[in-house]
């Protein structure tokens, strides 16, 4: 492990061909990011069909391309357009289009573009040193810990994400429902196939995930098709002088701080360490005059937030198998579309494919800063693309994708229907995240449930039975009970004003951010 | 009272027919309409005029002393559709518009506002073009 694993995968992510994809990726990425409403992980579940024919090296490359790709692009349509591309931008736009307005939108757009940089090479370099640690502890997990892990996951996810913890826990919960279609593995019992043969094989993940994210925002934006446009501001100025440099670099090293352990943490992603980011340089500026005006601080930090924590969120995916945001929980199914199971034994068995993954993070992080600066008018133009042109694209690629997978006709139904359901998932406001991670972390714990319980002659109390899964079901009550705690010990439900104005900024979201990305 | 209506547009030929208009609208002393309209699809739409520039329209308007009238109709039609209804709400005299210089493939993909446009308009267009390679 080590030094020499990473060479090794250096070694492979810089032949050619998997260049050509980290390329590709990237381009993809940020495209995806500038346009809001469109994210990484819709992004990768339109791919996933036609990648099943690539090598599995050159297609994870590709979606770690487009996972990190989204994050810069996001950042741009803040600044420039005071509209978040996704919703893990929304504190850079608060400080970056009022710098963008004050004539200084190229400082904002530099800082964003190499704190992202700095944060991503990094939070990369964490990710290569914690992950061959971490995997020594979790190859001595037990199943009845690991399915510990999973339920903190799954609360966590349901709790952080989205406007309220029930609509959360209820869109958990249709991910869960909809993982259980299909034969049960233990007993080859079939559950809610409704004598249907073809759904005995379950619901292709492939095709939920499409239907939820593509479908559902394409007949969302259809249903409420805004007329009137944005107006773009001009980024003028210089890119960076020396002492935006001078006030940038610590945000960008405590912006990293904080989001890494939170995107490794099952937290939900990279909008609370930008939160916390922003509220932290506020508070440890030395310009608190210029908050609120376009402080450089405010965008540095946050967007290095996001980076960081899009790496972090790669620690459980690689050591646990444990996603822990959408994009990662669609990047768990491509492995799993390869028959790889990523888990503790990933990076032994796999090692090669981890570590070129691992060092084309590092490739992909290089051309994103090269793409980024010099392109960005190219990117604004992409927002100049009649909507309905772009869905109607988009729903072409999800209809040929979901058949490509099985040629089945029925999939078409599947999708369709379940595009309905993620349209009235987003028409009332539930959270998609937390249905696709259920969906693909559900039936792997429930293997882990059950082998625990074989094991235990199913005895309950094997599921507390160390110290580790008492602590993690410790953790995940406190994620459940304590928003609920939180609100009762205030004394008082929100006054209707402030529901209103929540569902201001859920709209807020919803019209611009990538709901599919991080699930706002 | 006689009318005549503009279609405008923040590029060299916008601001090119814009100039033409007001000398016409002089000349027949009519009441000016400027029209700038965006289907309203995109999120972004350079076209329509908003903010400064927006401000500067009205300022210049102001300056060259006719009765002018400025309509932004954002109703998802396109650029021909809107001047077209325009024209024949306000019973215009002459419609002055912009033209942009096209290569032959360019049309073809793009198509011609332009040629919409002076087919579809029932009042005598005028067709200004903007200064060379400048759009």
């Amino acid at each position: 492990m080590g030094i020499s694993d990473l060479l090794g995968g250096f070694a492979d992510a810089i032949t050619p061909v998997n260049l050509l994809f980290a390329l590709l990726g990237v381009v993809l990425g940020t495209a995806v990011g500038v346009l809001p409403g469109i994210g990484p992980a819709m992004t990768v579940a339109l791919l996933l069909p036609a990648t099943y024919v690539l090598e599995p090296t050159s297609a994870l490359i590709m979606f770690a391309g487009i996972y990190y790709g989204g994050m810069y692009g996001g950042s741009t349509t803040s600044i420039l357009l005071n509209t978040p591309g996704e919703s893990a931008s929304i504190m850079t736009a608060l400080e970056g289009n009022k710098m963008a307005k004050a004539g200084r939108g190229s400082a904002a757009l530099a800082t964003a573009a190499i704190g992202s940089f700095v944060a991503g090479t990094i939070a990369t370099l964490l990710l290569a040193l914690v992950a061959p640690a971490l995997v020594q502890v979790a190859i001595n997990v037990t199943t009845a810990d690991y399915f510990a892990l999973a339920v903190l996951a799954f609360v966590a996810v349901a709790s952080v994400l989205g406007s309220s913890p029930l609509r959360g826990l209820a869109s958990l919960c249709l991910g869960l429902y909809l993982g259980l279609v299909g034969t049960d593995v233990l007993t080859g019992q079939e559950r809610f196939t409704l004598g249907v043969p073809q759904l005995s094989d379950g619901i292709d993940v492939v095709v939920v995930a499409v239907a939820l994210f593509a479908v559902g925002e394409s007949l969302y934006v259809a249903s409420r098709l805004r007329k009137g446009s944005v107006q773009v501001i001009d980024h003028k100025g210089s890119w960076m002088t020396r002492q935006d440099l001078r006030r940038s670099w610590k945000p960008w090293l405590r912006g990293t701080a904080l989001g890494f352990p939170f995107g490794v943490m099952p937290a939900g992603g990279a909008e609370i360490p930008t939160f916390l980011s922003y509220a932290a340089e506020k508070k440890l500026t030395k310009h608190p005059e210029e908050f609120g005006k376009g402080a450089i601080e405010g965008v540095a930090g946050p967007e290095a937030a996001n980076n960081a924590s899009a790496a972090g969120v790669l620690v459980p995916l690689l050591t646990l198998g444990i996603p822990t945001s959408a994009t990662a929980a669609i990047i768990l199914a491509a492995f799993q579309g390869y028959g790889i199971q990523p888990g503790p034994t990933l990076l032994t068995t796999e090692g090669p494919l981890v570590w070129a993954l691992i060092a084309s993070l590092f490739i992909g992080n290089a051309m994103l800063l090269v793409l980024n600066l010099p392109l960005v008018g190219l990117w604004v133009k992409l927002l100049r693309i009649p909507r309905p042109y772009l869905y109607a694209g988009i729903l072409t690629f999800a209809s040929l994708g979901s058949f490509a997978v099985n040629a089945d006709p029925l999939d078409l139904v599947i999708l369709m229907g379940l595009g309905l359901l993620g349209f009235a998932m987003r028409r009332f406001g539930w959270p998609v995240a937390p249905a696709v991670i259920g969906l693909i972390l559900g039936p792997i714990a429930e293997t882990n449930l059950r082998r625990a319980l074989a094991i235990s002659d199913g005895d309950l109390s094997v599921l507390v039975d160390s110290w580790f899964s008492r602590v993690v079901l410790l953790l995940a009550l406190l994620a459940l009970v304590g928003p609920v705690v939180l609100r009762v010990v205030r004394g008082r439900r929100a006054t209707p004003t402030e529901v209103a104005q929540a569902q201001e900024e859920d709209r807020e979201v919803q019209k611009a951010g990538d709901r599919e990305g991080w699930g706002a | 009272m006689s009318v005549v209506v503009v279609g405008y547009v923040p590029h060299p030929r916008g601001r090119a027919a814009l100039e033409h208009a007001v000398l016409e609208a002089h000349r027949r002393d009519a009441l000016l309409v400027v029209v700038n309209s965006s289907r309203g699809d995109a999120l972004v739409d350079e076209e329509f005029v908003r903010g400064d520039q927006l401000r500067a329209l009205h300022d210049e308007l102001a300056a060259s002393g006719l009765r002018t009238e400025v309509r932004q109709p954002v109703r998802g039609r396109d650029v021909a559709e809107e001047l077209s209804a325009v024209c024949t709400e306000t019973g215009a005299e002459l419609l002055v518009i912009g033209l942009k210089r096209r290569s032959a493939v360019g049309k073809l993909l793009m198509g011609s506002a332009a040629q919409r446009i002076l087919l579809d308009v029932e009042c005598p267009v005028l067709a200004v073009k903007g200064p060379p390679r400048e759009g």
